[in-house]
């Protein structure tokens, strides 16, 4: 009999314990909760995955996160396109409009190598970034595409490439309008564009005409030929540079063929 | 020998070209352009506009901001053009002689106002408006004053010039520099490879209780503030820290120099020794020139350019910058202007990091250039600034030796210019 005893002293002490910590463990569990909203896993789960911050989060999951706490929108995803804001908007019950989201990347430049001035020889670092601390860079027009790519190399989605001419070229069909080409860019020669606009003023520079002419064959002169041209009153000189509401633009054209120096594209 | 600061390389110094040659002074150019910007700080606002006519010593533009320096008109004449960077002055023989009177001062305040008046700022190369380096802020105090006559850039002769012609009148600027700001001595450092420098001044010296000459190693770049201060005084300017954090301002001989004259003379910063030199330039040379004078007016009488000239560069070959343009001007900074030929201005391209860590043993901040470069061609630029990214004082030692040929110092200014500018968006 001592030896059964022996065995059941331990065997109940542990019981004791068992149930002793498991009552702790049950207890922590309901107080210490942490509150998940199960919204977020089904986001992440309808998310591309690709983590690549075009969203402005840290990756996905903190993206999912901020659209269920509700800062981030449901269609805040450039990449997943309207598919994937359809799916989160359902997730979420609401509707995703994507009216002004279907923006496309687009280079306000065309001074290539050819048509647009230099004013000195750069040697320094690959980088549009590093060569506009000298001077602004090589171009003679202070508004210009430098031309050393740094677009290129930020675009996740390699829809840029660098053209023979010296300027890169933006497939529109690969750009997600994730920004990061526009914000990379020293001299803000990218600009945002919905994705139905069909003309584009492809000049940046803010100079008057005299200056536009010596720096570049193709600039915006400011000669106010395109609003004086345009059906829809949709195009208004600011500072020295042409610029199209695409609310009012029709697509008609007139512009591009008004205007003198080519400045005003069709895409 | 007195220890000096740790790393630091020995360029190929190129004095020979200038550094027995007199100040000779160049004739009053046909028309100056006064840019709006010539020191650190913010720009001033022009106070003329175009059909102005203007005397000589005159205030043209002036700002609101404590650091900043106003412009002086460098010649007097009819203003051709005010634009957003600078204005222009065609040049009148007339009103461009000099006629100023001594201005009357008590307290060093006065002299700080007069000397901002005079719009006088670092004629070292920095061009840090003098009457804010003299203003130690409340609670600190200034016991030693040091001027710094190191110039250790390659090429440049301009302080060795003006410390062996006009040493009385540097001794006198001394003298108000120690009211102003009130040190009880000034110390004059000055590289060994300038003898006649550190004898002229070691006479003139001689009954001056309070001033010291002291001859430092030659050593690149000897001539920067935190470097000289070290070398001369075995005090290190904390992280992040500047001088006054240790008591000690800082001034270049040239800067003590205009002092004197706008203090005792009443005569306002209108020129600067600059040392036209590089193989590139036919007659190299010393010259007095008024502020906002063509380059190309300045090289021009230096006997031009020679046929092999392939870049000019205003400022010193370590921390100058390449001109884009020959009509920029001068400005209160420039230093030298170097016309260098193809054998002078070697291009490598760029090579991967062979981690072999002599920027490190170079670098005279004791920084890891290697990964500030690294971490600048990487965007990661948070990195870059955990490792003390803004204590890089872009003298440019480690992309001398450089065995790779990584321009590290552009990949610096990169670095810090984004973070700037992401800053300042914000």
């Amino acid at each position: 009999m001592e030896f059964l005893v022996e065995i059941i002293k331990p065997v109940l002490s542990l019981t004791v314990l068992a149930v002793v910590f498991g009552g702790i463990l049950a207890w922590a569990d309901k107080v210490f909760a942490v509150k998940k909203d199960p919204r977020v896993d089904e986001i992440i789960e309808v998310l591309p995955g690709a983590n690549c911050g075009a969203c402005g989060y840290a990756g996905c999951a903190a993206f999912a996160e901020a659209v269920a706490k509700g800062e981030a929108p449901v269609n805040g995803c450039p990449v997943g396109r309207q598919k994937v804001a359809d799916e989160i908007a359902k997730i979420m019950g609401v509707s995703a409009a994507c009216d002004d989201e279907c923006l496309k990347a687009r280079l306000v430049c065309q001074g290539s190598d050819d048509v647009a001035k230099t004013k000195m020889i750069y040697h320094g670092i690959d980088d549009c970034r590093a060569a506009v601390l000298l001077h602004g860079g090589d171009k003679t027009c202070p508004y210009g595409c430098l031309g050393l790519g740094t677009c290129v190399r930020v675009c996740p989605f390699d829809a840029i490439s660098m053209g023979d001419n010296g300027l890169p070229v933006i497939d529109a069909g690969l750009c997600t309008g994730c920004n990061k080409c526009r914000d990379a860019c020293p001299k803000g020669v990218i600009r945002m564009v919905p994705e139905g606009s069909a003309v584009l003023v492809a000049c940046n520079s803010h100079d008057k005409g005299a200056a536009v002419v010596k720096a570049c064959k193709v600039g915006c002169i400011a000669c106010g030929k395109c609003v004086k041209v345009c059906p829809e009153d949709a195009i208004a000189l600011v500072d020295n540079l042409a610029v199209i509401d695409p609310a009012k633009c029709t697509n008609c054209g007139a512009c591009v063929e008004a205007c003198p120096t080519k400045a005003i594209i069709r895409l | 020998m007195k220890t000096t600061f740790p790393g630091g390389i020995h360029p190929p110094y190129n004095k020979e070209l200038t550094a027995s040659k007199a100040i000779v002074e160049m004739p009053l150019p046909k028309r100056v352009r006064l840019l709006l910007q010539q020191h650190i700080g913010a720009p001033c606002k022009p106070l003329v506009k175009k059909g102005d006519v203007v005397t000589v010593g005159q205030k043209i533009a002036d700002s609101d901001a404590f650091v900043s320096a106003p412009i002086i008109a460098s010649v007097g004449g009819e203003v051709a053009a005010v634009d957003a960077e600078g204005i222009e002055i065609v040049t009148d023989p007339e009103h461009s002689r000099f006629t100023g009177q001594a201005p009357k001062y008590d307290t060093p305040e006065d002299i700080r106002q007069i000397i901002r008046e005079a719009g006088i700022v670092g004629m070292g190369g920095a061009a840090f408006p003098t009457h804010v380096k003299l203003s130690p802020p409340e609670g600190k105090e200034v016991h030693t004053l040091i001027i710094n006559g190191a110039e250790c850039e390659p090429y440049l002769s301009t302080d060795h010039r003006v410390m062996v012609e006009q040493g009385e009148e540097l001794i006198e600027g001394i003298k108000i520099l120690l009211r102003a700001c009130g040190a009880q001595k000034a110390i004059i450092g000055i590289e060994k490879n300038k003898p006649d420098a550190i004898e002229n001044l070691s006479r003139l010296c001689r009954d001056e209780e309070n001033i010291r000459v002291e001859a430092v190693p030659v050593v690149y770049p000897q001539g920067g503030e935190r470097q000289l201060i070290k070398s001369l005084t075995g005090r290190e300017v904390p992280v992040g820290g500047l001088p006054l954090d240790l008591g000690i301002v800082v001034q270049n001989v040239a800067t003590a120099v205009a002092v004197h004259q706008a203090v005792n003379l009443g005569r306002p910063l209108i020129d600067r020794v600059v040392t036209v030199s590089g193989r590139g330039v036919a007659e190299p040379a010393n010259v007095r020139v008024r502020l906002g004078t063509p380059i190309r007016d300045l090289i021009e009488f230096c006997g031009g350019m020679r046929d092999d000239a392939v870049k000019v560069v205003n400022g010193g070959p370590m921390m100058g910058k390449a001109v884009a343009s020959l009509d920029d001007p001068v400005t209160k900074g420039t230093s030298g202007i170097l016309v260098l030929t193809e054998a002078e201005v070697r291009i490598y391209e760029e090579r991967t990091c062979i981690r072999c860590a002599r920027c490190v043993d170079a670098c005279p901040m004791r920084l890891m250039p290697n990964y500030l470069a690294l971490y600048s061609r990487k965007s990661m630029y948070n990195d870059a600034e955990q490792i003390h990214l803004f204590n890089c004082i872009e003298c440019g030692c480690c992309s001398f030796v450089c065995p790779a040929r990584i321009p590290i110092v552009h990949y610096i200014q990169k670095a810090k210019h984004e973070i700037n500018s992401k800053r300042r968006k914000k």
